[in-house]
């Protein structure tokens, strides 16, 4: 990392991904906040009164079962949509990140930056979301509280690999299918709509294979606090896939960013 | 009166046809949804109620209301994102402009060839929802050309809507704003859930007719055929309005 | 009803658009067979004169025909007839080279056999044979400009608009598009051409227009306009200031007509190296002295006191 003039040089590579948010950030919170919103309502309530309480969750209402899904399945989206045609764009369109290295910035400070801004709208996008969930009473503090960071750690673990991804990539095709055939399937199978052990043992393998699932699970069991049955053990399991993805999918950013901008 | 936009038609096949596996893999989003909320809802909800007053598991009280969202999706997404695409980026009507084509053919066009994705997706829907069991009634057999009339009546909103659009960004707002159409539609609960003074919002949904109409189609609840034909009409009528409103948008937008 | 020989007719033909008037006026006259040049710098009208002829584009006011139809009410029929070479590629990024031509084809409803027949003669003559089937994003500029020409002759048109053709290609490219152009000109097919190149105009056309600020200038043959506005030759001079005030009763005494520029002076004689022995032998020290022929560029300076580049 490099140090020269104000700040470090990684937080004025972020800085860029937040002045060019600057004019659409109303557009930015009403969707990152609003979709889940709304799909808390039409889903959530609206399947809401055909559903009794959710007997897996503890006996939890379907709202309160749904709500920390559609937070990690927030944090997923804007996750993966940020590190798809963005990085696509910084690396082929618009040429952002050649722009960044022509100064004192080096690869690294490049993909930090990028990092970081991914990071905080995860945050920002996501909080909306559970903060509106805490006031319709449909989350239990104190322990709601953990579900936040874990939702923007699920979205962290899909990032770091879909970065990795993206940069190497000459036509976006293959982005599309990121989205049809990982994100979707999962969307709807992931346990964020039923729990996943209602559909058959092959799907529920496949679900256990991408960090969506455990986010969710970890949301759940914050969100529904200790009464729902979740054993430490096991969270511990899915936080330590989380990491996994993380940590791999990062590291194999940087290797590939440096192989594709240096 | 045809021959002209069937000719761009053909262009866009041609461009698909390089990209099959694409075209492919759109049917299978619709499959997910069913077996998403279809079976993992269901597995929750059990047996529902449906405004009709029959009594049907929920996997096939969903599944027509999936056919309407995915169709209604689908037209709206090839009318707005393809088409500002090579309205606004590509410029590609500014070659066909040079030839006999004028831009009410452009706009019947990508029209006719939003119609040809919807029945594609349409068709391999119906046939996966035949085969698993899920349609209840003979009626079904006229889901298809009610599903075309659907992608009419969307494709026909989003080629006037995407006149009106300018960058990406603009699109994301398209779907966001679809979001609270799918909630007022009776989609994935019947209409006794809203609240009574609610009720009346479900009308001005054009998701709620396409829903209503092929749930009527799909589980054989033609009892009231007047309904029906009433839904069907809005759905037709939208279709028509949109198209004539595009048809003179392009012209503006086109033609200097 | 006109004459069949004339294939494009206007008469005070006007182009206003909300913040300002393209076209101010004009009245011009296309003969069929013929190769006619609109010449002008940037901002003169003339694509706005080309995409009313076009078809594309309505005009605000004056009287408009083109093949002997209203363009007004024949729109696609006179289309059907045109080819168009616009001053941008709009080529199909999406299809092949060959599908580029063959989906063009259809929307003139030429069956598809046919215009598989055609798209194959029309890459022959364009030399773009072994590129068929590969996609237009990768090819050059000029290729891309040629497969543009192709496209526009896919319905066998009466009359062909190139707006800018050689624009921004290199001299080999510019070079290979006029020899497409000179054949197509021995076909008898009828072109309209626009540019801001003066060798183009004097090249490739019988007979030009030039424009200016929306209005027509000067009209006529290359040739006749150099005769009309200027001398035979030209003597640029590099001259300094103080020399230009010096030496400046020499310099009028042998030329027809001195004109000033920032960086050089220009002198119209009929002899440019008897004038240059003469100037050296009064004294005059130039930095550069180039002899050379008049062209439409000093026919241009004459009427508007500008050069075609610099406006």
């Amino acid at each position: 990392m490099t140090r020269t003039g104000a700040g470090t040089a990684w937080t004025r590579a972020g800085a860029y991904w937040f002045v060019s948010l600057r004019s659409r950030w109303r557009g930015f919170v009403a969707t990152s906040v609003l979709t889940p919103l709304l799909y808390l309502a039409g889903i959530g309530f609206g399947i809401g009164t055909l559903v009794g309480p959710v007997e897996r969750s503890g006996g939890a209402t379907y709202a309160e079962f749904v709500a920390p899904g559609l937070l990690v399945a927030a944090a997923m989206q804007t996750a993966v949509s940020e590190s798809t045609w963005p990085v696509m764009s910084a690396v082929r369109w618009s040429r952002q990140y050649h722009a960044q290295l022509a100064t004192p910035l080096t690869v690294t400070d490049v993909l930090l930056g990028h990092a970081a801004a991914v990071t905080v709208r995860l945050a920002v996008a996501t909080g909306g979301f559970w903060l509106a969930t805490v006031a319709l009473g449909l989350a239990r503090l104190p322990w709601a509280l953990l579900a936040l960071p874990a939702a923007v750690l699920a979205g962290l673990a899909f990032a770091g690999p879909v970065m990795a991804l993206s940069v190497r990539l000459t036509s976006d095709q293959p982005l599309t299918f990121v989205f049809r055939f990982v994100v979707v399937p999962l969307f709807l199978l992931g346990g964020v709509f039923a729990p996943v052990e209602e559909f058959p043992a092959p799907v529920q393998a496949l679900v256990a294979v991408a960090p969506l699932w455990h986010g969710v699970e970890l949301a759940r069991a914050a969100s529904l606090g200790p009464g729902a049955g979740a054993t430490p053990a096991v969270l511990w399991g899915h936080v330590a896939v989380l990491v996994g993805y993380a940590a791999a999918g990062w590291a194999a950013a940087v290797v590939a960013y440096r192989r594709r901008l240096s | 009166m045809l021959a002209r936009p069937l000719a761009l038609v053909g262009r866009n096949v041609e461009v698909y046809a390089r990209y099959r596996l694409v075209l492919a893999s759109g049917a299978v989003e619709p499959l997910l949804y069913l077996a998403g909320i279809g079976l993992g809802v269901g597995a929750l909800v059990g047996d529902v109620r449906t405004d009709a007053g029959s009594t049907v598991p929920y996997a096939v009280f969903v599944a027509p209301a999936l056919l309407a969202t995915v169709v209604m999706n689908g037209a709206v997404i090839d009318t707005t994102f393809a088409v500002l695409f090579r309205l606004r980026f590509a410029r590609l009507y500014d070659s066909v402009l040079a030839t006999p084509l004028g831009p009410a053919d452009i706009a019947r066009g990508e029209l006719g060839w939003a119609l040809v994705r919807g029945l594609l997706y349409a068709v391999s829907f119906l046939a996966v929802l035949a085969v698993a069991g899920l349609l209840r009634s003979a009626w079904a057999v006229l889901a298809l050309p009610a599903a075309l009339l659907v992608g009419w009546a969307f494709a026909g909103t989003g080629l006037a809507v995407v006149t009106w659009l300018r960058t990406w960004q603009d699109t994301q707002v398209v779907q966001t704003a679809l979001l609270p159409v799918f909630l007022l539609s009776a989609t994935f609960f019947p209409a006794s859930t809203y609240p009574e003074q609610v009720r009346w919002l479900l009308w001005i949904s054009p998701l709620h007719h396409a829903t209503a109409l092929l749930r009527g189609l799909c589980l054989g609840e033609v009892g009231d055929p007047v309904r029906l034909l009433g839904h069907a009409a809005v759905l037709a009528a939208l279709g028509l309005a949109g198209l004539a409103v595009a048809e003179r948008r392009f012209g503006r937008l086109l033609l200097t | 009803m006109t004459p069949p020989e004339a294939v494009v007719r206007a008469r005070e033909l006007v182009k206003r658009f909300r913040d300002r008037t393209a076209v101010a006026g004009i009245d011009l006259e296309v003969r069929a067979g013929e190769s006619f040049g609109v010449l002008g710098p940037n901002g003169a009208g003339k694509s706005s004169t080309m995409r009313m002829i076009g078809c594309v584009s309505a005009p605000t006011a004056g009287a408009l025909e083109v093949l002997g139809m209203d363009p007004r009410r024949d729109g696609p029929r006179i289309r059907a007839r045109l080819g168009v070479v616009p001053q941008r590629d709009t080529l199909d990024e999406e299809l092949t080279v060959r599908q580029n031509l063959t989906t063009y084809a259809r929307y003139f409803g030429i069956g598809r056999r046919e215009a598989r027949r055609r798209a194959g003669d029309l890459l022959e003559f364009v030399q773009l044979a072994d590129r068929a089937d590969s996609l237009v994003e990768p090819l050059s500029g000029g290729m891309k400009r040629r497969l543009t020409i192709a496209r526009a002759l896919v319905n066998e048109p009466d009359l062909l608009l190139l707006d800018e053709p050689t624009t921004g290609l290199d001299p080999q490219a510019r070079h290979a598009l006029w020899e497409r152009l000179y054949s197509l000109r021995e076909r008898g097919v009828t072109l309209i051409l626009t540019t801001h190149y003066m060798d183009e105009a004097e090249q490739l056309c019988d007979r030009i227009v030039v424009m200016d600020g929306g209005r027509i200038v000067a009209e006529g043959s290359p040739a006749a306009l150099i005769a009309r506005h200027s001398s035979r030759e030209v003597l640029e001079l590099r001259l300094p200031a103080e020399q230009r005030q010096s030496n400046g009763g020499l310099l009028h005494r042998v030329a027809h007509r001195v004109e000033e520029l920032p960086d050089r002076v220009l002198l119209y004689v009929d002899d440019a190296d008897v004038v240059a022995a003469e100037l050296r032998r009064g004294g005059v020290r130039a930095a550069g002295i180039l002899p050379r022929r008049a062209t439409l560029e000093d026919v241009f300076l004459r009427l508007t006191g500008r050069s075609l580049d610099d406006s």
